[in-house]
């Protein structure tokens, strides 16, 4: 393996391990609201840096464009639908979770 | 270099299967709709993956439209959530 | 949605088009460049493309024409890297929480008000409170800027209540103090 590709594992490496923590977050947050909080975030830079990581590796050409794109298109998207999602249970009536109670 | 791809490939999958308890078991049909947002996000980089390790580049256009209609069939099931109706007459 | 003056309705069309074509370009590039030459009529099937889809729907992307466009342009690019530090942060932060055994959070709802009023400003806000450490926008209301936000836990909630590092930012980049 040459250098470049060292650093391009090295970021797929990194998203890979926040994709881990997103999916844990989701099965371990005690609620619909706090499951989000790990989804929204998580997710959301681990995606973005394999991404990176495939540009880093793919060097200068037209598909590092089309990636670049794609990065920015998730960057946009993926707060924004978890902002949806999130509104449209506030505002039917779901509950959020206090510090004591029972998960659920 | 295709072992790192296969690896990262596994891994996404590994997660998608994850998300997928929430998919099926979740309490709640909010708890659903976001966990198939994720699932669908998490397909996205796994089209860009699946081209880098065939070769094949025409995934990556694949994937930009795939993401375009995940967003967009998110934003329709909060909506017909919340208001009980997709677009007003 | 009515245009005010011609002006607007041909900004709104040209941002349109150009959006729309190199969308199409992106998707299709490597039809229209054959090494050492560019096809000229694949080329004119994406104008036309483009000009039938900007003819139709340019009202939905660009509703009115705003002022100073390239000055705020210019303020968002050091905004946007201090932004990308942030989602870091963010990131390890939920990380380190999930990961702890005992999970040290404590959920709250927080409400407040801001001075900013065009949709760009609100939606820029909205979506760096959602990748910014430990808090999401549940729902905005327009008309008086006001913002419901859920935090997780006190932190966060006060980063955002008492410090108003952001709504600052944000009001500078577009000039809405």
């Amino acid at each position: 393996m040459q250098g470049v590709d060292i650093i391009a594992t090295v970021f797929m490496a990194g998203g890979a391990f926040f994709m881990i923590t997103g999916a844990a977050g989701l099965l371990r947050f005690p609620d619909f609201y706090t499951r989000l909080h790990a989804t929204g975030k998580c997710d959301t830079l681990g995606e973005v840096l394999i991404i990176v990581g495939c540009m880093i590796y793919q060097g200068w050409s037209f598909l590092t464009l089309k990636l670049l794109f794609l990065s920015l298109f998730i960057f946009i998207v993926n707060p924004t639908g978890t902002h949806a999602i999130m509104k449209a249970a506030y505002v039917t009536g779901l509950k959020p979770w206090k510090k004591g109670e029972a998960r659920r | 270099m295709i072992e790192t791809f296969l690896a990262i490939g596994m891994v996404i999958i590994f997660t998608i299967l994850l998300s997928l308890y929430r998919l099926v078991l979740g309490p709640g049909v909010f708890n659903q709709i976001a966990a198939s947002n994720v699932i669908g996000t998490k397909v996205i980089v796994l089209l860009v993956v699946i081209g880098f390790i065939f070769e094949r580049p025409m995934f990556i256009d694949i994937s930009l439209l795939y993401a375009a209609l995940n967003f967009i069939a998110t934003l329709l099931m909060a909506r017909y959530l919340e208001r009980g109706e997709i677009c007003k007459a | 949605m009515g245009f005010k003056s011609k002006g607007e309705k041909a900004f709104s069309m040209i941002v349109t088009f150009c959006a729309m074509f190199i969308f199409w370009v992106l998707l299709s590039a490597w039809i229209i460049y054959i090494p050492q030459h560019y096809d000229l009529i694949e080329i004119s099937k994406g104008i036309i493309c483009a000009l039938i889809v900007t003819l139709i729907s340019h009202e939905l992307l660009v509703s009115k024409r705003g002022e100073k466009v390239l000055l705020k342009t210019l303020r968002l690019i050091p905004y946007l890297f201090w932004e990308l530090w942030q989602i870091v942060l963010a990131t390890f932060d939920v990380a380190y929480r999930v990961i702890h055994p005992k999970m040290p959070i404590d959920p709250r709802i927080i409400e407040f008000e801001t001075t900013l009023r065009s949709d760009f400003a609100l939606t820029t806000l909205a979506n760096s409170i959602t990748l910014t450490p430990g808090t999401i926008t549940i729902l905005v209301k327009p008309e008086t800027g006001k913002f419901w936000v859920h935090a997780l836990a006190e932190k966060p909630a006060d980063a955002l209540l008492v410090d108003k590092t952001m709504q600052r930012k944000v009001a500078h980049v577009y000039m809405e103090e």
